[in-house]
């Protein structure tokens, strides 16, 4: 299969960087259309660059980025993003929110004024999917932590993007909430067919949700490790519990220790 | 509820205390009128001069409105510039700070060279006076959008524009609106400087005049005008900002 993400031998430095050290050196790496795939490594590894470079934020200094079988030069524009601080626009209600992407993107953006019923039904929609149905006309300030991430889910999702990136998404949140929105995140990847680079801390949250993990190394941060999982879809949390789960766990801690070392 | 009661009450409560204890210490000490007249005096003043006070005042709230009018249109727009351009920012900062260190009641007599005397150097110094606060606000509301959201916006290709009208503009609005109560009071000093250096009319103008005249009931008069018409400017500065930025204001200090 062509891989829907290539990021091919790349060097990034950014221009303020006053060390003029790289944020990243000789990255590999290779997600296929419609995986989830996720990212882990030590803090400070050039995670976001990674974000950064394949939605077209920043560009290589050396190497090739390929995001749908084009070399990214400019903002990918099939992109969504999810951060772990939600980013809700408090003067607009929750669904005006959800909607903020297609008054940016084309073609929704000259067809959102005629056709608002229509999409106003897909953001409701997608409210219902996260588990938010009727609190569009509430603004995020009235909603709890957990469902204003819900609704940057949807947010990111408004516009159906090929490419979904994910940034720490639920690091903010209690550990109920978050395996909650595991299960979200994970039956929106089942219905949307989007491909997925989530990035995280959480090594269980990338074991669960993944189908592909990469282990990055301390900075300059480039690619350890490797490694396909294999569990079963659908998932339950259950096996978050059974000892394959736990040995693959252990084995990518065993991965981000030496990262750590090495640095 | 009570408290809140004696909230809404207590700005009143206090206010008429405050001239019930100017009166007393008037009479009490027998103060001469001269130095400083009692406020049954100066309310009797206001009463005897009430046309002239009337005609005067609306000139001035005239040009202070006409002036604030003009910096909110200047300031908004100046600072929209600044906020989305950093190098415009850092260039032109230093010559902003420069100007609005000048004590405006400098400028007048250029603007007398410029415009002669009347309507206009008043309008200019309330102008010239007030578009700074504004200018430094609406550039800070849009110059700290979250990095977040520009990223989400970016990323779907958001031009600049996109991001300043979206996101920066509607962000900076709480601080702009705030930046008003400052640059309405800042107006109304100019254009009362303005007016008494530069005008025939105005309660700035009637202040030199009753001055130089020794009228000193008319002058504590104006004063009253000038500090009343204040006021009712600020508070209706104030109630637009509450009503346009509720989305801001949802604190528990601001309750």
């Amino acid at each position: 299969m062509k891989p829907f993400v290539d990021i091919h031998d790349v060097t990034h430095v950014y221009a303020r960087a006053e060390d003029g050290l790289p944020a990243v050196r000789n990255l590999n790496l290779k997600v296929n259309e419609g995986e989830f795939a996720a990212i882990v490594g030590p803090s400070g590894c050039g995670k976001s660059t990674l974000m950064k470079l394949a939605t077209g934020l920043q560009f290589p200094r050396e190497g090739t980025v390929i995001v749908d079988g084009k070399e990214v030069g400019a903002p990918v524009k099939l992109a969504g993003m999810a951060f772990q601080n939600p980013t809700m626009l408090p003067w607009r209600t929750t669904l005006d929110n959800i909607l903020l992407p297609l008054e940016i993107v084309e073609p929704h953006r000259s067809r959102l004024r005629r056709h608002k019923a229509e999409y106003v039904a897909k953001a409701e929609g997608l409210l219902a999917q996260v588990g938010l149905k009727g609190q569009g006309d509430k603004f995020p300030w009235q909603l709890s932590g957990g469902m204003q991430q819900r609704a940057s889910l949807c947010r990111a999702l408004i516009h159906e993007p090929k490419l979904l990136m994910l940034d720490e998404p639920f690091g903010a949140l209690d550990s109920f909430t978050r395996e909650e929105l595991w299960c979200v995140m994970r039956d929106l990847h089942a219905a949307q067919k989007v491909t997925i680079i989530l990035v995280t801390h959480d090594l269980r949250e990338a074991a669960f949700l993944s189908d592909r993990i990469f282990c990055m190394s301390a900075r300059p941060g480039r690619i350890v490790a490797e490694r396909e999982v294999e569990f079963p879809r659908p998932r339950d949390l259950e096996i978050t519990y059974t000892p394959e789960f736990a040995a693959l766990v252990h084995e990518l801690r065993g991965h981000i220790a030496q990262a750590r070392n090495a640095a | 509820m009570k408290t809140k009661n004696q909230l809404a009450l207590a700005p009143w409560v206090f206010t008429v205390g405050f001239f019930i204890l100017w009166e007393v210490v008037c009479r009490a000490l027998k103060v001469s009128s001269f130095i400083l007249p009692a406020p049954s005096t100066i309310l009797l003043a206001v009463w005897e001069y009430r046309n002239q006070l009337a005609y005067h005042a609306m000139h001035t709230l005239w040009m202070t409105l006409a002036g604030f009018g003009l910096a909110v249109g200047f300031g908004l727009l100046l600072g929209m510039v600044l906020g989305s351009s950093r190098l415009i920012n850092a260039g032109s900062y230093p010559l902003l700070v420069g100007f609005n260190s000048i004590p405006k009641v400098a400028v007048v007599p250029i603007l007398v060279f410029w415009f002669g005397v009347g309507w206009v150097p008043p309008v200019l110094t309330a102008f010239l006076i007030s578009f700074f606060p504004i200018v430094v606000n609406v550039a800070t509301g849009i110059a700290t959008v979250e990095p977040e959201m520009e990223d989400v916006l970016r990323a779907l290709g958001a031009s600049k524009r996109d991001i300043v009208f979206k996101v920066g503009v509607p962000r900076a609005m709480p601080y702009f609106f705030g930046s008003l109560k400052v640059a309405i009071t800042l107006a109304y000093v100019g254009s009362v400087i303005g007016e008494q250096n530069a005008s025939n009319v105005g309660i700035g103008n009637l202040l030199t005049r009753a001055s130089a005249a020794f009228e000193v009931p008319l002058v504590w008069a104006a004063l009253v005008v000038l500090a009343v018409l204040g006021v009712v400017m600020y508070a209706a500065t104030a109630y637009v900002e509450q009503s346009m930025t509720g989305w801001a204001q949802r604190s528990q200090m601001a309750a």
